[in-house]
């Protein structure tokens, strides 16, 4: 029977599981929400992934992300940020196997990811797969996913139409980089009856222009940016960061499993 | 384990809450040290003196003030003990580094003040610290904005005395220094009825210098590719020194370097070969804030420096012993403490060469900078911290922490991401 190469990467708000054959080709995905306790969760992933017939005592398992330590059945844990640059390397990398046929791009094994979590906002800069630097924003919610998720509800928006309005908006702008205040700012935004593409816009660009400055800490002209995370599939998202960085931001549809890929390949 | 309530009552203790400072502290003991494998057997006399930390050195401290000493509490690394020492005083740190002291700190202080000066402030008013309520003085200085602020305060509820402490470095700098220790030296002989002499001045350069040797020795242990004693070992002796009586300091500290170097030649590490070697830099700190160390010495790496107050910038450089006048003494006291670099000062590029002097000395992997949250002066020095350790290709990951648990594994991540990155 054929060896497995399982990664496990237990987010804030979402679990990734990914598998791959020998021949690092993804043979399987698995997306469920991280609910409120990641060990009954990795217990689910362990379930479906004995459903899916796949050999769990001749596979290895890396388990990633907050929730890696409670992940029991895991031969080990790798920290998200070792896995989104090995993961990123492989979807965006020089050797990136092109599995979406999506626009590769420059060739590069020099990448910027900027992985857009639910509780923290990553940018890692990638050398032939190797993490070569790191930032990460800590102070709070601001430029994060969680930022992304207040406002789209305070809207009463689903993150796909929140995108699709934003396009269509210009001209405003939420000055406060507080979530809290920002949640506040919109409320008032849609009390004074702005348009809701321009709400949309103001906040899209909110965030985009906090990632961005982050980012732009260790961003070189000669990198390749790419998008990871759960937002890698709106296309609008990853324009608009490149729009601010001048440069193209690519992203893929396997962009959230970035992490769980990378975790996978650290079993090899 | 002596019962100590007695002591507390009368030194005016908040004893109901100091109960549940108490009946928390073993378990974070047990939890940083006595986990630790291969410890060396020196280690037991700090074992026993963080195990009873609010009983044993404070009891000591009463007996001395029956005799009529003084007792001198200070927040700084500049204020020199020296002067103090020479009139017969005793110095002990005030520096508070628990979250159990923040509350009452906040009840006065604004939030966003470093946890460090809140918990100072509040250990004082929240009377939940036999240190703070023992010392008969606090030696303040004009260092970060919020000590001086936050020395205000305090001065309303205990004597204060606070030492105007230059923000440059250029020889009239240090000739205003000079005169500042003067003036304390005034201060301090008024306060202990001893008159500052040639000979005891002399004496107390010598003691503290014998200190500070016996301190460098067993950081220069750490040196080795063979690492005898771990960085949370380590940095508990020196949070202790602060407390401690200098010259039993100095005979502890020496002890402890003659097993290290013993160590040393047996190639007994507490370490696996190839673990990587963190040098750490930046804010103090105080005891029992042991949460970095025990953090990255959970996840894979070790500690083998710290460039903090509660490290390096405690006992590099010596004083010049050579003094015929107390004119002489001072200058020596200020040459020597001036060449400690604090963020306090402009220009500070001074930090930048002893770390990376440091890590080559102490065979470094890779940098930890780290701030405690509200630091102006360390945060905005990351700046230049990080860019030159980055020019000279060494590796650095920048941090800024308080005293609670809440991003624990928040830096778990990071620091383990780092420690990855190391090893590739
Ligand atoms: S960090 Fe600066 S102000 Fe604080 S104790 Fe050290 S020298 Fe003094
Ligand atoms: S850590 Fe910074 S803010 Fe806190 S006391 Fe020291 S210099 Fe002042």
């Amino acid at each position: 029977m054929s060896k497995f190469y399982i990664g496990i990467d237990i987010g804030s708000t979402s679990a990734k599981t990914v598998v791959l054959d020998e021949n690092k080709n993804i043979i399987s995905r698995i997306l469920l929400p991280t609910g409120w306790s990641s060990k009954e969760t990795s217990e689910i992933i362990l379930r479906k992934l004995n459903d899916l017939n796949f050999d769990i005592g001749n596979s290895t398992i890396v388990a990633t992300g907050y929730g890696r330590v409670s992940v029991s059945f895991a031969n080990k844990a790798v920290t998200e940020i070792t896995c989104h640059g090995k993961g990123a390397n492989y979807l965006f990398g020089a050797n990136a196997k092109s599995i979406d046929d999506n626009d590769l791009g420059v060739l590069s094994n020099n990448l910027l990811i900027i992985d857009i979590g639910g509780q923290d906002t990553k940018i890692i800069q990638v050398e032939n797969g190797n993490v070569v630097d790191f930032l990460m924003n800590d102070k709070c919610s601001a430029g994060t996913g969680r930022f992304l998720e207040v406002m789209s509800n305070a809207l009463n928006l689903k993150m796909d139409e929140l995108c699709d309005m934003a396009e269509k908006g210009a001209d405003t702008h939420i000055s406060s980089l507080c979530t809290v205040f920002a949640e506040s700012e919109v409320i008032s935004l849609i009390g004074r009856g702005e348009k809701r593409e321009n709400i949309a816009f103001a906040i899209v660009d909110s965030i985009v222009k906090k990632v961005c400055q982050q980012a732009q800490k260790l961003y070189k002209k000669d990198m390749k940016v790419c998008l990871t995370g759960g937002l890698s599939e709106f296309k609008y998202i990853s324009d608009s960061l490149g729009k601010e960085l001048k440069t193209k931001v690519y992203a893929k549809e396997d962009g959230r499993y970035a992490g769980a890929i990378g975790a996978a390949l650290m079993g090899i | 384990m002596a019962d100590r309530h007695e002591m507390w009552k009368l030194l005016g203790m908040n004893i109901e809450q100091h109960d549940v400072l108490c009946s928390v502290l073993p378990g974070a003991v047990g939890d940083v040290f006595m986990s630790q494998k291969n410890r060396p057997k020196g280690m037991e006399f700090w074992d026993m003196v963080v195990a009873d930390v609010h009983g044993i050195r404070p009891a000591e401290l009463i007996e001395e003030q029956k005799k009529g000493r003084k007792v001198f509490g200070t927040f700084c690394v500049y204020v020199p003990d020296e002067v103090i020492i020479a009139c017969n005083g005793i110095v002990t740190g005030l520096c508070g580094g628990s979250q159990f002291w923040v509350p009452d700190g906040e009840a006065v202080l604004p939030k966003n003040t470093c946890p460090l000066i809140k918990a100072s402030v509040g250990a004082r008013l929240g009377k939940t610290c036999p240190f703070f309520r023992i010392a008969d003085m606090y030696v303040g200085e004009t260092t970060c904005d919020g000590k001086k602020k936050a020395y205000e305060i305090l001065g309303e509820d205990v004597p204060m005395y606070v030492m105007d402490v230059p923000q440059m470095k250029r020889p009239e700098d240090i000739e205003r220094w000079a005169h500042e220790i003067a003036l304390f030296a005034k201060k301090v002989e008024e306060f202990t009825g001893v008159k500052l002499t040639v000979e005891n001045l002399k004496n107390a350069i010598h003691i503290v210098n014998e200190k500070r040797k016996a301190m460098q020795r067993v950081y220069d242990t750490r040196k080795n590719k063979t690492l005898p004693i771990s960085g949370r070992d380590s940095l508990l002796m020196t949070q202790i020194s602060f407390f401690d009586d200098p010259e039993r300091c100095a005979t502890m500290c020496n002890k402890l370097a003659d097993e290290l170097e013993q160590r040393v030649k047996d190639n007994v590490s507490v370490v696996d070969a190839g673990t990587k070697r963190i040098l750490v830099t930046g804010t103090p700190l105080a005891i029992p804030n042991w949460k970095l160390h025990n953090i990255i010495e959970t996840t894979g790496a070790v500690v083998v420096c710290e460039e903090m107050c509660t490290g390096t910038r405690y006992f590099e450089n010596l004083v010049d012993e050579n003094i015929n006048s107390l004119e002489e003494g001072f200058k020596a006291l200020a040459n020597r403490y001036m060449k400690t670099n604090c963020a306090c000062f402009t220009p500070n590029t001074g930090r930048i060469d002893d770390i990376k002097r440091m890590v080559k000395e102490y065979n470094v992997d890779g940098v930890i900078d780290c701030n405690l949250k509200f630091c102006c002066l360390y945060d905005t020095e990351k700046f230049s911290v990080g860019r030159a350790l980055k020019e000279a290709n060494i590796p650095v990951l920048q941090l800024e922490t308080d005293y609670t648990d809440t991003d624990a594994e928040q830096l778990r991540t990071r620091i383990g991401a780092f420690v990855e990155m190391l090893s590739k």
